[in-house]
């Protein structure tokens, strides 16, 4: 079935230069394992295709479950010169988030079964 | 009992608040404020400043941030690093003197300077270094238009500084996470340049690891923190509490925040920044080492305190890297809004009207661009706009004009105010008669030490 990235993971963006960079966060182990299947620099390139065309840049990160992505040419020439409202990417992890996979649906009630790494004392995601 | 060092993050950018790290002095039981007033955009507002009035350049929130807190920092013992000089350190200095002196408070203040490297870069018949670090594009086709240039200077001359007893460091351009790594290596004797066994470059890299994850201030403590939903979990923003680091002489580290704030110190609030702005996260690169993070492992410890441990690192780089801005044309930018009935296509009426005027009264430009604020921008085409676009009960256009001929951006807004009489019907909220902004692209490149290190001054001023 398809899901969005929001479904399973959390992410961050910021600006270096002209390139517009990603941290991408799965909750548990089983989501780390879907997005290193799922998440590739091609189709994150495509993702992004209609809007920017940069190379896409990825790292796996085991360690903290997490995908670094990288996207280059991707604010017009920089946060001092791009003509956009958005003009650090600041709301680009939210449009990362919007990107389409493929699960299983075991495999995706894993994903939410399966506690989260890290502590919260009230967990938003359990209690739904 | 092991020493440790407790640091508090300070700002993370020109702008921001200084209550939170107020509250790390008076509650957080910290030595060290280290606080970073320049994102990459920043040397270009003060570039502004200082275009206006040489004795700016520095980031003006520095004199009221200290003034705020100062006296408790006084009577702590707190020690307050800061790269608040910007383009000009010795005058951010000489003014925070000023405002010391006025109200009779003492600090010794150190100056750091030699991160200016626009002379080496503009000077010379050829200069065929400095090719763009990304593109590889040469520097000649900006090099006359250069209106900055700043080399990041590693944790050495803070180092230095602390240790002649400054009590307030004032640097310019420094990477950021040499700023809470300089304290570690005063405090603990750690070996900087000379660093040589894995041992001694693991904990630089620990060093960096906390720097990163202190440099932006609230965005470590569940600031920003993004996600479907989840971002509700981070409790009381409104009084967010900004990261301290805990570290001990190995390097590794607690991060938590001071008692009876808000925002939220976990595994997931500190990994989006420990990865947040880096490009490659196995060779995060400094001017005091190389950070891989790969290897890193952040342990939630419940309480708000998570342990940092692990990183490794790598000898540092050979070359300094530099960010430069330079003049690239103006953007002068309109912001108006229609209403129902028909808005989206009145909008678009508009757009259109604009398109023909600036055709053709031969209006320079390099390009137009198009978004509407609250119904498509953050997203551009990825956000799918609704079905029934002219149902909508306002629509709102920004226009946004790039040229190269300040003349054009400055008559941009004088081409919409007769449309509010002669153009479609309803339109409200025009915003953008006068705001042309010049424009500047960013230039990152590579200086050898050499170039830059020998120059790197510290001076001593006291109040």
């Amino acid at each position: 079935m398809k899901i969005r990235l929001a479904d399973i993971a959390h992410a961050r963006s910021g600006d270096k230069a002209d390139w517009v960079d990603f941290g991408l966060f799965a909750w548990n182990a089983t989501g780390y394992a879907v997005l290193a299947r799922e998440v590739s620099a091609a189709r994150v390139q495509a993702h992004f295709e209609p809007w920017l065309p940069g190379e896409v840049q990825l790292w796996p990160l085991p360690n903290i479950l997490a995908i670094k992505l990288v996207l280059k040419d991707a604010l017009q020439g920089g946060g001092a010169r791009n003509l956009r409202l958005d003009n650090l990417g600041k709301a680009m992890a939210a449009a990362l988030l919007r990107m389409e996979i493929d699960v299983g649906e075991d495999e995706l009630a894993r994903c939410r079964a399966e506690p989260r790494v890290g502590w919260w004392p009230h967990d938003p995601l359990a209690a739904q | 009992m092991t020493k440790t060092v407790r640091i508090g993050s300070g700002l993370g950018f020109y702008g921001d608040a200084w209550e939170p790290v107020a509250a790390s002095i008076e509650r957080g039981g910290v030595q060290y404020i280290a606080s970073d007033h320049l994102a990459e955009l920043t040397l270009a507002i003060l570039q502004k400043d200082r275009q206006r009035d040489p004795a700016l350049g520095y980031a003006r929130d520095l004199l009221p941030m200290v003034l705020r807190l100062w006296p408790s920092m006084r009577e702590r013992g707190v020690r307050f690093i800061c790269n608040a000089g910007g383009l000009n350190p010795g005058g951010a200095a000489q003014a925070l003197r000023v405002a010391l002196a006025t109200k009779g408070w003492k600090a010794r203040i150190a100056v750091v300077t030699g991160d200016d490297v626009l002379p080496a870069m503009t000077s010379g018949a050829d200069a065929p270094a400095f090719a763009h670090l990304f593109s590889g594009a040469p520097l000649a086709s900006v090099r006359d238009r250069l209106v900055f240039a700043n080399a990041y200077l590693g944790a050495r001359p803070i180092v230095d500084a602390l240790a002649q007893g400054a009590d307030i460091v004032i640097t310019g351009r420094v990477a950021d996470a040499a700023l809470f790594l300089a304290p570690l290596v005063h405090e603990f004797g750690w070996h900087l340049e000379d660093a040589a066994t894995p041992a001694e470059l693991n904990r630089l890299a620990q060093g960096l690891a906390v720097g990163h994850l202190l440099e932006c201030s609230g965005q470590g403590s569940g600031g920003n923190f993004g996600s479907l939903g989840t971002w509700m979990a981070v409790p009381d923003l409104a009084h967010l509490g900004y990261p301290i680091a805990e570290v001990s002489d190995d390097g590794t580290a607690v991060i938590t925040k001071a008692p009876g704030t808000g925002g939220r110190v976990n595994f997931d609030t500190l990994r989006q920044q420990l990865l947040y702005e880096v490009h490659d996260p196995h060779a995060y690169l400094t001017p005091d080492a190389v950070l891989d993070m790969s290897t890193l492992r952040l342990t939630d410890l419940g309480d708000d305190r998570v342990r940092v441990e692990g990183a490794t690192g790598r000898r540092r780089p050979e070359r300094l890297k530099i960010v430069a801005g330079f003049h690239d044309g103006y953007k002068a930018e309109v912001t108006w809004g229609f209403s129902w009935p028909d808005a989206w296509s009145k909008a678009q009426a508009a757009v259109g009207i604009v398109k023909t005027m600036l055709a053709e009264r031969r209006v320079p430009h390099d390009e137009l661009f198009v978004e509407y604020p609250g119904l498509s921008s953050a997203h551009g085409a990825l956000a799918p706009l609704p079905a029934a676009l002219d149902d909508l009960n306002e629509v709102w256009v920004r226009l946004a004009l790039r040229t190269r001929e300040k003349s054009a951006a400055d008559g941009f807004g004088r081409l919409f105010p007769w449309m509010g009489l002669s153009g479609p019907a309803y339109t409200c909220g025009f915003h953008g008669l006068h705001n042309t902004a010049e424009l500047l692209g960013i230039w990152p490149t590579l200086i050898d030490r050499g170039q830059v290190e020998p120059h790197t001054q510290i001076q001593i001023i006291e109040t």
